[in-house]
């Protein structure tokens, strides 16, 4: 369903992403584990078309987001690392918007959209400005709208990152339940290795922008001779922690807070 | 269609909802028209040039919409900023359509305030003579807000960040304005400073929207068509160039 041969990304000098291949099979939860600046982001928007290889290849169920965009884009839904939904719009323009670039039409629309926001508990909040939301609420909204045009492959970029527990369980749930009736497939990175053991059916590890190993937990578990994932995780990267760069967005976005407190 | 249609309508949305934008996007134009308008009013009638505020309303409208164009194109940066930018991107839509959507918006909210600023010209004691050319008014300020809100978008399609934000308020909105012929008449100014003025795009927004208003041209209606025309077309083809070449 997914698969990627050889992807570079070079920024510069500096190779975030470094010959990577691997493959996922429709229906399958693949989680995609790494430290800080592993790559593991980059990867995620090579396979989404918002960011061109430098080479290597990607296929998204048999479409190369490359030179068929559109349809490429049509296949997934995700729900990014950081958030993207619009302040000012209220949690039901937003998914109804989302519903309009995918050209799903109005009456399902509608009726998916409800269901949607029942489900993850927003729709007595429909009517409200997205910025009056909290975290956990403003992720399931992202999460709620990645589901809207009923893709074929989800990612999953840290999605769990400030939930709380519940709202943690509740969306790994709703994910396995989707992955189990619907063979929906499922590419995810988290930093929480528990999660990735209770969900992921194979996993890859990646550090510095190459796949250390791939392969079932109890197959890391085994190789490492380790007992849980998080020790194969360890054993695998190593100790050391990294130091990310800010980005130029990072900074951006300071200087975005900081603009909007003199205003 | 659709799609252009959601784009224009988030715009202006947005736009309704933020009441401090609102509020200062009146009281700009509003400080220029009372502080030129009347500051210079009596030199400007000594000169023998007539009424000041009525050579100076189209030029203050034109500004108004030059303003919040440009400022509705940068909103990208915003977009990008806050994430959403993403969540169209990523989306199965050429990203031409996204551009277009996001700029007919733009314009539409510059458009009408231009036509607020119409109105509080209006309330300070602009008298337009010519009431069957407002339509024509209309068409001018249309062209130009389509045209500076393509070409705020392929600014902010590639700045990176506001960092560069004051260079392009300093460096570019700023002159378009000021020699634009937008506070005083192009007749008796320097020749370097004319064909400055040739060559700024606002020169001719401020003076088809003049004659439509006050029945006073520089150029002449069909120059100031074809160059506003020529110039929008080329920054709505640059700026959806720009925009669909965007990577996050």
């Amino acid at each position: 369903m997914i698969r990627a041969q050889g992807l570079v990304k070079k920024f510069g000098d500096f190779t975030a992403v470094d010959n990577i291949t691997f493959d996922v099979a429709k229906g399958e939860i693949f989680a995609f584990l790494g430290p800080n600046g592993a790559g593991k982001t980059t990867t995620i928007k090579m396979l989404t078309t918002l960011l061109r290889p430098t080479s290597g290849s990607v296929s998204l169920d048999g479409l190369d987001p490359v030179t068929h965009q559109t349809a490429a884009r049509k296949q997934f839904g995700i729900v990014f690392q950081d958030p993207s939904v619009d302040d000012e719009l209220t949690a039901y323009e937003n998914m109804d918007f989302h519903g309009v670039l995918y050209s799903v039409p109005k009456k399902l629309r509608q009726e998916r959209i409800e269901a949607l926001l029942k489900l993850f508990e927003l729709w007595d909040r429909r009517k409200d400005q997205v910025k009056q939301f909290s975290g956990g609420m403003r992720r399931r909204l992202e999460i709620a709208r990645s589901l809207l045009h009923t893709p074929k492959i989800i990612f999953l970029d840290e999605p769990t990152l400030g939930l709380d527990p519940q709202t943690r369980n509740q969306l790994w749930n709703h994910v396995k339940k989707l992955n189990d009736e619907e063979q929906v497939t499922v590419f995810l990175t988290t930093h929480y290795m528990e999660e990735a053991e209770r969900v992921a059916h194979r996993i890859a590890i990646i550090d510095h922008g190459k796949i250390v190993t791939q392969g079932s937990p109890d197959k890391l578990k085994a190789q490492t001779g380790t007992e849980t994932l998080e020790q194969a995780f360890l054993a695998l990267t190593g100790n050391t922690i990294r130091e990310e760069e800010a980005s130029s967005l990072d900074k951006m976005r300071t200087f975005g807070k900081a603009f909007r407190r003199v205003k | 269609m659709n799609v252009v249609y959601i784009l224009w309508l988030r715009q202006l949305k947005r736009s309704a909802r933020s009441k401090a934008r609102i509020i200062g996007s009146f009281a700009q134009p509003l400080l220029y028209l009372l502080a030129f308008g009347f500051g210079f009013g009596s030199m400007f009638q000594r000169a023998g040039q007539g009424n000041y505020i009525q050579f100076l309303a189209p030029g203050i409208i034109t500004m108004s919409i030059l303003f919040t164009s440009i400022f509705a194109g940068i909103e990208v940066i915003w977009d990008r900023q806050f994430g959403f930018l993403k969540e169209t991107l990523v989306a199965p839509v050429p990203r031409i359509l996204i551009m277009v959507g996001r700029t007919l918006g733009g314009a539409t909210v510059s458009v009408l305030q231009g036509m607020v600023v119409l109105g509080i010209c209006l309330a300070v004691g602009f008298r337009t003579p010519s009431l069957p050319l407002l339509p024509l008014a209309l068409v001018f300020m249309i062209l130009t807000a389509v045209l500076f809100t393509a070409v705020g978008t392929a600014l902010a399609s590639v700045l990176p960040d506001f960092q560069g934000f004051q260079l392009v308020m300093n460096f570019l909105v700023m002159p378009i304005f000021f020699l634009s012929g937008a506070l005083f008449p192009l007749g008796n100014i320097p020749r370097a400073m004319r064909i400055i003025a040739n060559l700024d795009p606002l020169s001719y927004s401020v003076d088809g929207l003049r004659f439509a208003l006050i029945g006073v041209t520089h150029f002449g209606i069909p120059l100031d068509l074809a160059v506003l025309c020529g110039v929008t077309a080329a920054a709505l083809a640059i700026g959806g160039y720009l925009f669909s070449r965007i990577q996050v």
